[in-house]
């Protein structure tokens, strides 16, 4: 009984960590401005001020969410398209040299995205690729496809390849059994690499930044972080919190829904 | 560990050697398709990846601004300055923020993967133990890890505001976003927050791996709670757990969204070397910006040997378990 009440206890503690500070944001997001600094754990008055506030004119957010949207869209569709052919090698065929491309791949998905960006920002100035998609797509490249491809691996291998000889015993050749016997089977863990993917392209910072000084071309999680308030000084925390509820709630909705599969994908590729 | 080598015999795999065709030509084939899906990942990573080492270091030798020539001339744009950039780094009068930013990134990495394991590992315990809620509990602990970074570190701002929630939460008054000491405890709290759950997750796993009848035997043999974790439980999720912690110990060298956001840029008290690396770029200093990613560079992958080196933490290894196991299974 005292282990149950512990376990209970435990419970309840994990989960107020985990959603404290999210919920925090979301009530701010719903007070009014005038009510901003309140303490109190549920909002005096509830309001959606800040959440029009966030896609008035001044701050151009609509844009940045669909900046957002076409740079992780891109990035996920390339590393996919050039990833899983990668991983399919890698799970599969046996050949010299596989263990120094795993350990590859390791090795680019731990390389400081700063290393990559200081050449990458001088090549873009002089190409005139600033504030352009590409320039945020490519560098994106550089930390997505890795993870895509490591987390592509660890799906393949757990395939039942033995049905795609059984396939070919059967009379398929190699490219038919990897159509109809491999790809539908592929298929879940290429949509969760696909999630995983686009989380963290959507998520990135550093490259965004620093790519792109024209306001039509922030990202989402530049553009939040750039809001300005009636006066220089004034951060305008209720909008930041709005807008970031805006964010991340079909983030965490899409997060939710597939859980199972995210799960899996983390433990299963041990990567951010 | 990372081992680079072939250790398991290549040879064709026995299911392909049984394979009425030729086996020389089998291997052969199988190569050159190995080779063709392979290399466009590795055109890519040698694009964005590969290119930029080289001509980062290449930059870094390199000064830009005014200088003068051996005749006295004024010459403008990028001059050759040799080893100028890293000497200047390492002892110039710059060099304080150097060991400034070097200081903060490893006080982080240590202090934030510290926290981070222990509460992690304890998260993954109860999360094991749990007897009802689990679904509750595994949808919020993706919560953390699904918010970008730099939202989080808008909220942790907000959060540590002078007048914020966490002032009247704790009673007190204190400028946390201000500099100093609690500017860089505000980053470790909300790195901590961000990712301990991350670390749960990849514990949960292993731990869910253990048999059941390992912790009977030890109960069985008079091992209490905590000796069978010590001895027990520990042991045997020490390869997930390394893996995690070496991930996270990269990811934490590497910081910049999180201090960038909640503390700002050019602040003393939490620049770490991205940081510093990228405010020379944006303030047009590439050869010592590159300079500066250069010696991160360095720096974390000597890091990421030692760890391994020292610790073994496995990284590919499971890749090689597999395709053994899978040769196993099909002789």
């Amino acid at each position: 009984m005292a282990r149950r009440v512990l376990s209970v206890v435990g419970v309840v503690a994990v989960v107020a960590y985990c959603l404290a500070p999210f919920y925090w944001m979301v009530v701010s997001a719903f007070r009014r401005p005038q009510d901003q600094f309140d303490d109190s754990p549920v909002p005096s008055r509830w309001s959606t001020e800040n959440l029009t506030a966030v896609f008035s004119g001044g701050n151009g957010f609509g844009r940045a969410l669909l900046n957002s949207l076409v740079v992780a869209g891109c990035t996920t569709a390339l590393t996919l398209l050039i990833g899983t052919s990668t991983a399919y090698a890698l799970a599969r065929l046996d050949f010299r040299f596989k263990n120094a491309v795993l350990g590859l791949v390791v090795a680019a998905s731990m390389f400081p995205g700063i290393s990559q960006l200081v050449p990458l920002l001088k090549l873009f100035t002089d190409l005139n690729w600033i504030n352009s998609y590409q320039a945020m797509v490519l560098p994106s490249l550089g930390f997505a496809l890795p993870l895509s491809v490591w987390l592509l691996t660890a799906f393949f291998r757990q395939l039942p390849f033995e049905l795609e000889q059984a396939a070919m015993v059967d009379g398929c050749t190699r490219g038919q059994a990897f159509r109809k016997i491999i790809v539908p089977l592929a298929a879940p863990g290429v949509f969760t690499t696909a999630i995983l993917t686009f989380i963290a392209t959507w998520n990135e910072f550093l490259i965004a930044l620093s790519m792109v000084n024209r306001k039509e071309m922030q990202t989402a999680t530049v553009a939040i972080s750039k809001f300005t308030g009636v006066s220089g000084f004034d951060q305008p925390f209720g909008t930041q919190m709005a807008a970031g509820v805006v964010v991340t709630v079909p983030l965490i909705a899409v997060v939710l829904v597939f859980q199972r599969r995210i799960v899996a994908g983390l433990t299963a590729g041990g990567v951010k | 560990m990372i081992i680079m080598t072939d250790d398991a015999p290549s040879a064709p795999a026995p299911a392909e050697a049984d394979a009425p065709r030729g086996t020389t030509k089998d291997v052969q084939g199988t190569r050159r398709l190995a080779a063709l899906l392979l290399s466009p990942t590795l055109l890519v990573l040698a694009l964005v990846i590969g290119y930029p080492v080289l001509a980062g270091f290449r930059e870094s030798l390199y000064a830009r601004g005014q200088g003068l020539d051996a005749d006295g001339f004024v010459v403008e744009g990028e001059r050759f300055a040799g080893l100028d950039n890293y000497t200047s780094i390492f002892g110039g009068d710059r060099s304080d923020a150097f060991w400034n930013a070097l200081s903060n990134t490893t006080f982080f990495t240590f202090t934030t993967v510290v926290l981070e394991t222990g509460i992690g590992v304890g998260m993954a315990l109860i999360m094991h133990q749990a007897f009802r809620g689990r679904a509750l509990v595994r949808a919020s602990i993706l919560v953390p890890w699904a918010i970008p970074t730099a939202i989080s570190g808008l909220l942790w701002r907000w959060i540590f505001q002078a007048d914020g929630v966490a002032n009247a939460v704790l009673g007190r008054e204190i400028l946390w976003t201000a500099g100093g000491f609690p500017a860089k405890a505000a980053v470790i709290i909300a790195e901590v927050w961000k990712t301990s759950p991350f670390i749960g997750l990849l514990v949960l796993a292993g731990l869910q791996m253990i048999p059941r009848e390992v912790h009977e035997a030890a109960r069985v043999d008079g091992a209490g709670p905590l000796q069978r974790f010590w001895w027990v439980t520990l042991p045997l999720v020490r390869p997930a757990l390394l893996v995690a912690v070496l991930f996270r110990m990269l990811d934490v060298l590497r910081m910049f969204d999180l201090p960038a956001v909640l503390v700002g840029v050019n602040q003393r008290s939490v620049e770490t070397l991205t940081m510093l690396a990228w405010s020379e770029a944006s303030d047009l200093r590439y050869g010592s910006a590159a300079a500066y990613a250069t010696v991160l560079f360095l720096y974390i992958a000597l890091i990421a040997y030692l760890f391994v080196k020292l610790l073994g933490a496995d990284i590919i290894g499971e890749a090689r378990k597999a395709s053994a196991r899978r040769a196993k299974a099909v002789a």
